[in-house]
């Protein structure tokens, strides 16, 4: 009774994980993403290991590899697609993705600079915790 | 081993403040269920109350919630004015540190999490599925649940009252004074699992909302056709999804820092107690976007039906409204300019702070275009509406005076902030919370309040919280700092004591509506609301009767632009001539109820760490969720001809105007 | 003008047609319980990334963290991904045997994922770098158990699941919890991915 009426605009959107509201994909798909991950995965190993990289450019190459991991993942196994029913789905992912990266960007930028402003910590100088307490 | 931490010592015997507070509390607990006894009405509680998962139900207990919790909150409020009315001239009041440090944390926890939110979730959880002609949310009984986790979270606080103590930190509780070290005793523990509990009750409401929204519209209604509450609770419910996790996340790390000795915000072992700040903020400041977006949609429905006119530039409206939320995430770092981060980081949240008060000036706009040319009717909704629009702008204008960062570092933590968001949040969201009150009371209960006494409330509250906070904005400037519980400033003085007269000018106004609210239930048969549209509104649920049918509408509503009631009106619509069928409705369910009682024994258990106790009240809960899912029967049909009569009735009750 | 539009809702496909809308309905509020959970991570990942320089003169992750281990679990887990897809199709051909089946194959892939990971735990702590010995192992703990507390609770659920399945076949509720299960399981599969990448490989960097 909560559902949407027949017809009603709300109802035609399209949950991700289903093929345009039909089917889950097929064997090919699965399989085929499953290729396509296990690929870049063994690259990303691979681009730690080597030596051939320097550190940065390998952190880059894993930054990258990641992210196309996830996009295999969210075409081949959840079934986003770009079809006028996903729309909803795919503004949602954007908004998430926008809201992760403020996130994680934010607070490494704040706390590096915070740490950059911060008095050096002489280990020698560390209080300890327990003289501090009130009685 | 068997009761933790917990001895008789936890309940404080040696203040005669708290244990007066604790047998009132108990007495009138006792009072309520000896009455529900001698009415013998239990079943009655049980079946219509307690296992509703009716959203017009549970919305309403939601405002019930904020109302009790209202009377918790502003009893701290009074309590810290006389203290510091009191302890003017070097005096040491009657409440020592420890225990004002509990009060201001309380005043400010519970007023947030227990008063201003449910009352704003209590209002969306009631208006929503009616103005966009649906039956109910999404997702009743996980509805149900949202409210009971937040009652049990509300639930835990009071117990700390007596049971304990409460946290002494501040509503944040930041590290490193949250910590075990500085904080041992159970205070924090109260605080972080009641709020872990509630907050997931409003993250589950989130979700709920947003698909409600999104899935269950009224056929025909565009996005482009949703009233402006509705909007403003789809930007609200998107901020709340997207914020709470981080509260979640936040606290569940102090949580680990406590309980299981990690170092996340610690001084030792590289702990960093700035970054909870950082994070902590990264919730809070969405927080109070989430509670004043709602409180701007209020305005829009009842100043546009008070004028008689559709609002002013509802497509404005929207990108203001979308503009806020997205901005609401840009901006946290401006509570804390003074932690070090330096000029570029705190320029660049400057601006940001800067640049979301302007689609909040556009809205102003609207609303004030809105009342211009319409013919506007002075009720007490109208009152508050133009009070806030007075009240806010100013709260509105010292909020981007502080955020100057250069401005902020004189200002920070002083009681000049302080008036800052006080000015905010109760010229915006409590205003609107009382304006919206009024406003769909008769949709609710069948009969409006007492009018003269709601703009008696109004006066009260207007010119108490003038005389109460202004004073404060001049005592920033003096230089008083917040959370002071005594004092040797002379000139200080004069001041606070006008802010003791503002506050006990809002406590006679808050007692107005206690009498307001007798009043009008003993005198109800003289306002009944029997046409379901006292104000002549122009949304969907004024097209139902007052109180709507469970099922809301008998036949949903095809709509096919805004303000769909004012058109059907005009037009001469009416659904009785449509085909009723039987409607599906969901079944009663305990899950809400059961499952947060678990949440209060289990979080009553780990706060004494009472380790067992916790442990069993999750598996049963788990248990218990997992053993309702068997049964896949979850909806009950009513038959046709029971609506037709149930609309019968409402139609022979019904005067046509 | 009047409304006397009639929504035929006793069409002949009106329940299946019901059916599939509350699905669809609950699987759009699941999703966006899933990217709530994303932020949930989100943050637990912003966290470590502030922290994992903060080691308190204790181990690195350097010197901690065993990348063939991290292999072999990725193996794992992203193999689960696909059994379980294999799963939802064996749902959508109405075919219970091929359905129990692949959902056991992803319990038992997803519960060797665990024992890699908890044994790895003991290992740690064993060495004394357990979670409370610096504000880096603290968050390196937290954000993999966060995760494998997400994966032991996926592993629960697909009991209950297969339990309901056997008993009563594929009922609508049925239907609709394996559905939101597997949009669950892959996306737990994508914060491994996180995790992997940015714990492990990067985080282990010298």
């Amino acid at each position: 009774m909560s559902t949407p009426a027949a017809g009603s605009p709300a109802s035609t959107g399209v949950t991700p994980g289903t093929d345009n509201g039909q089917g889950h994909g097929s064997v090919r798909g699965y399989l085929v993403g499953y290729l396509a991950a296990a690929v870049l995965t063994i690259a990303s190993f691979a681009a730690a290991e080597t030596s051939a990289l320097t550190p940065s450019s390998a952190i880059a190459a894993i930054t990258v590899l990641a992210v196309a991991q996830m996009l295999v993942h969210l075409i081949f196994f959840l079934h986003i697609s770009t079809s006028p029913n996903q729309r909803t789905n795919i503004l949602a992912f954007a908004v998430a993705l926008l809201i992760v990266s403020m996130i994680v960007v934010g607070s490494l930028w704040i706390m590096s600079h915070l740490h950059a402003n911060m008095m050096p910590i002489d280990p020698q100088m560390q209080m300890n915790p327990q003289m501090q307490m009130n009685p | 081993m068997i009761l933790g931490k917990l001895t008789l010592d936890a309940i404080p015997f040696d203040q005669p403040i708290v244990m007066v507070t604790c047998a009132m509390l108990l007495a009138g607990i006792g009072f309520v269920l000896g009455l529900i006894t001698w009415l013998k009405r239990w079943k009655w509680l049980w079946t219509e109350w307690l296992t509703t998962v009716d959203h017009k139900r549970v919305g309403i207990m939601y405002v019930l919630l904020a109302l009790v919790m209202l009377l918790r909150g502003f009893s701290d409020a009074i309590m810290m004015r006389s203290q510091q009315a009191l302890a003017a001239g070097g005096g040491a009041g009657f409440l020592p540190p420890e225990h004002y440090d509990q009060i201001f944390s309380a005043h400010g926890t519970i007023m947030i999490f227990f008063m201003a939110m449910p009352f704003v979730v209590g209002l969306m959880n009631f208006v929503v599925p009616l103005q966009i002609g649906a039956r109910d949310v999404a997702f009743p009984v996980m509805n149900a649940l949202s409210f009971w986790l937040t009652a049990a979270g509300a639930l835990l606080i009071n117990i700390s009252l007596g049971v304990g103590e409460f946290a002494r930190t501040g509503w944040l509780v930041y590290p490193p004074l949250s910590e075990l070290a500085y904080s041992p005793g159970v205070g924090v523990d109260y605080y972080l699992w009641a709020l872990q509990i509630s907050g997931l009750g409003t993250l589950l409401s989130g979700i709920n909302l947003i698909t409600t929204i999104m899935r269950c519209r009224a056929p025909g209604m565009k996005l482009g056709h949703m009233p402006i509450f509705t909007w403003t609770a789809l930007a609200a419910n998107m901020l709340i999804v997207a914020a709470f996790p981080v509260l979640t996340a936040t606290f569940g790390m102090l949580l680990l820092d406590r309980y299981a000795d990690m170092h996340f915000f610690t001084n030792e072992a590289g702990g960093n107690p700035m970054m909870f700040v950082n994070l902590i903020w990264m919730w809070g400041h969405p927080e109070v976007y989430i509670l004043v977006i709602p409180a701007f949609g209020v305005f829009s429905e009842v100043i546009a039906t008070f004028s008689g006119k559709p609002l002013f530039g509802y497509r404005s409206m929207v990108i203001a409204t979308m503009a806020i939320t997205l901005l609401a995430f840009t901006t946290w770092a401006h509570h804390f300019f003074t932690m070090g981060a330096g000029a570029n980081v705190n320029g660049f949240f400057g601006i940001t702070t800067m640049i979301i008060s302007i689609p909040t000036g556009v809205k102003i706009f609207n609303w004030l275009f809105t009342m211009y040319g319409g013919r506007v009717r002075y009720t007490s909704p109208v009152l508050w509406t133009i009070g806030f629009m007075v009240t806010f702008t100013i709260g509105g204008m010292t909020g981007v005076l502080m955020s100057i960062p250069p401005v902020d570092f004189v200002l920070h933590n002083s009681l000049f902030l302080v008036a800052h968001f006080h000015n905010v949040i109760i010229g915006g969201v409590v205003f609107a919370c009382m304006a919206a009150f009024t406003y769909w009371f008769p949709k609710a209960f069948g009969f409006t309040l007492n009018e003269r006494l709601g703009k008696a409330v109004f006066w009260c509250w207007f010119v108490g919280f003038y005389l109460a906070f202004m004073p404060l904005y001049v005592l920033g400037l003096l230089g008083m700092t917040r959370r002071m519980s005594h004092f040797d400033n002379p000139a200080w003085t004069p001041y606070l004591y006008f802010a003791m007269a503002g506050a006990a000018l809002i406590l006679i106004g808050i007692k107005l509506q206690v009498v307001q609210l007798v009043v009008s239930i003993r005198t109800r048969r003289l306002r009944r609301d029997l046409t379901g549209d006292p104000w002549q509104g122009r949304t969907l649920e004024w097209s139902t009767a007052s109180p709507p049918p469970a099922y809301n509408f008998a036949v949903l509503p095809v709509v096919d632009g805004i303000d769909a009631h004012w058109s059907a009106r005009r037009e001469g619509k009416s659904a009785q001539s449509a085909l009723i069928e039987d409607i599906e409705m969901p079944k009663r369910s305990a899950l809400g109820f059961v499952i947060a009682f678990l949440a209060v024994t289990g979080g009553f258990g780990m706060v004494w760490h009472i380790y067992w106790l916790g442990t069993v009240s999750l598996l049963a809960a788990v248990g218990y969720w997992i053993w309702q899912s068997w049964s896949e029967d979850d909806e009950t049909t009513l038959p046709a001809s029971e609506v037709r009569a149930i609309e019968r009735t409402a139609r022979l009750n019904t005067v046509r105007v | 003008m009047q409304q006397d539009v009639v929504m035929d809702m006793r069409a002949p496909n009106a329940a299946a047609e019901a059916h599939s809308e509350r699905r669809g309905v609950t699987g759009f509020g699941f999703y966006l319980y899933l990217l709530s959970d994303c932020i949930l991570f989100a943050t637990l990942f912003a966290a470590f990334a502030v922290l994992h320089a903060a080691v308190a003169d204790g181990p690195t992750a350097h010197q901690l963290f065993d990348r063939r281990n991290a292999f072999i679990e990725t193996a794992f887990l992203l193999s689960s991904s696909v059994t379980c897809g294999m799963a939802m199709l064996a749902c959508d051909r109405r075919h219970i045997t091929s359905a129990l089946v692949a959902l056991a194959a992803t319990f038992i892939l997803g519960a060797a994922f665990l024992a890699l990971e908890l044994t790895e735990f003991a290992h740690l702590v064993s060495d004394g770098a357990g979670p409370g010995r610096s504000a880096f192992l603290s968050a390196f703990f937290t954000l993999v158990s966060t995760h494998g507390l997400h994966v032991t609770a996926g592993l629960a659920w697909l009991v209950v699941i297969a339990v309901q399945l056997r008993q009563r076949g594929f009922s609508e509720g049925v239907v609709r919890r394996m559905f939101c299960f597997s949009l669950f399981w892959h996306v737990i599969d994508v914060v491994w991915i996180a995790v992997f990448s940015f714990v492990y490989l990067i985080g282990s960097a010298s």
